[in-house]
């Protein structure tokens, strides 16, 4: 096979209707042994062949922040850690899209949960967790906090033949990337093909997806502009509180659900955005993880994907009984 | 549409009203007689928080932080504007659009940051 031009070879599937999402990589649309052929042609150009993989996506724990919408703290974090330990399949990765911490004045405070945070997560039963900041983590500090916890703002590593790039919209108070991350990343995706297979992970929609909410990136259509380049690009983002779901010219756009509380559904919605309030009889309603589960097989194409949501409910909290579960019909 | 022309202003000015309001929370003030409309920005709120423009009118809005930079964002009416702490900035605006608009801060001033945002009603 010559030069991986085709479109769909490799899909990154998942939706966010959870506290998390598990997202996999699989081949679509081929068989077997075109699927080997392409990865292995793939591969040359991030040095490790695709291969089939899952991993999940968190956003928005807002660690440290205790008001009426949610009155429980981390207790949905915690939870989340649980079940991502319980999975049947281990993932290879969890990305945190943004908001990991609730915004203080006080230094001392937000390294307390920051260091909380990281507490935390370390639970977390996979060999790799990367974060980009939400505008609670760095819009007071230009990110300076955030990136003695956690590293630089902007950055990307390639995993199992899949380029990944974490970009940062909020160190820089307003919600925009900026010219010099803009130049970083027509750099770092220079060396792909068209068909690379390309995970952005942010936590401002890179779309006007509601900007009098401020669900936007004012200079996301620059950013969108590089990655229209690539065939193969899905962004995850958090900041929305809520699951969403875009295609904008080749690109998939997929939001996680809050480790904290919901927002409502902006599609008809007027005037300002208000949580959905907390419901003390259901405490985790709206919240849940959804999984994606690649069973392999030269029927990809279409239904080699299950999808299961898992919605955590009062009973389950108080430990009384089980979570339930519901099933539906697979989005890929 | 929007005709937009901004003006920032370091310090705030003392201006000098002449003629009547063309519309609420407006006054005729500067030498061009063009309307002007204060606007005042405090964490986590503008004030007044809504004021009523007329179609086709061009008015000057000058928004004030009275603490941190904020922000003066409304994408219908292509404003986007960064008041750095403690200064005043002016933008003129023609609004040819009948519509209830919300402008909001996109600048993260703290923790009720999400909340800050005010209405512009044209008619």
């Amino acid at each position: 096979m010559n030069r991986p031009d085709r479109r769909s070879f490799l899909r990154i599937a998942g939706s966010s209707l959870g506290i998390g999402v598990l997202y996999s990589a699989y081949p679509a649309a081929l068989t077997q042994g075109e699927a080997n052929s392409m990865f292995s042609a793939l591969g040359r150009e991030t040095g490790e062949k695709v291969t089939p993989f899952s991993f999940v996506q968190l956003s928005d724990a807002h660690v440290g922040f205790d008001g009426p919408p949610d009155p429980l703290g981390t207790k949905a974090f915690e939870r989340a850690v649980e079940m991502i330990n319980g999975l049947p399949q281990r993932p290879d990765l969890v990305l945190f899209t943004g908001d990991l911490t609730h915004d203080t004045e006080d230094k001392d405070v937000h390294i307390q949960r920051m260091k909380q945070f990281q507490e935390i997560s370390k639970k977390i039963n996979v060999p790799l967790i990367k974060c980009v900041a939400g505008e609670h983590d760095a819009g007071l500090d230009g990110g300076a906090l955030y990136r003695e916890f956690f590293g630089e703002g902007y950055y990307s590593f390639d995993h199992r033949g899949v380029h990944f790039v974490g970009l940062d919209n909020v160190s820089r108070a307003k919600p925009e990337v900026g010219g010099e991350q803009l130049a970083w990343l027509k750099k770092d995706l220079a060396r792909f093909s068209k068909s690379a297979p390309i995970v952005v992970f942010t936590h401002r929609p890179l779309f006007d997806l509601r900007p009098d909410w401020e669900w936007f990136t004012s200079d996301g259509d620059d950013v969108m502009n590089v990655l229209g380049n690539y065939d193969n690009v899905t962004v995850l983002y958090g900041h929305i509180h809520r699951d969403d779901e875009h295609e904008i010219g080749n690109v998939h756009h997929f939001a996680a659900r809050s480790l904290i509380f919901a927002f409502p559904d902006p599609n008809g919605a007027s005037g300002p955005r208000k949580p959905v309030p907390f419901d003390k009889d259901h405490p985790f309603k709206n919240l849940g993880i959804r999984t994606v589960n690649f069973h392999g097989g030269s029927q990809a194409a279409s239904r080699a994907v299950s999808i299961e949501d898992i919605e955590l409910t009062a009973r389950e909290f108080r430990n009384i009984n089980g979570i339930q579960q519901m099933l539906r019909e697979p989005a890929v | 549409m929007l005709c937009l022309k901004f003006v920032r202003i370091f310090a705030p000015s003392v201006l000098c009203f002449v003629g009547m309001a063309a519309m609420t929370g407006a006054n005729p003030a500067h030498a061009d007689n063009t309307p002007v409309v204060e606007i005042t920005a405090k964490r986590f709120a503008f004030s007044p928080n809504s004021i009523t423009l007329k179609r086709d009118q061009t008015v000057k809005l000058r928004v004030h932080s009275e603490d941190v930079t904020h922000g003066f964002f409304l994408r219908p009416l292509k404003l986007d504007e960064e008041i750095p702490a403690g200064e005043t900035i002016e933008v003129t605006v023609t609004p040819h659009e009948v519509g209830t608009f919300m402008p909001i801060c996109d600048h993260f001033c703290g923790a009720n940051h999400g909340n800050m945002n005010m209405t512009i009603v044209v008619e």
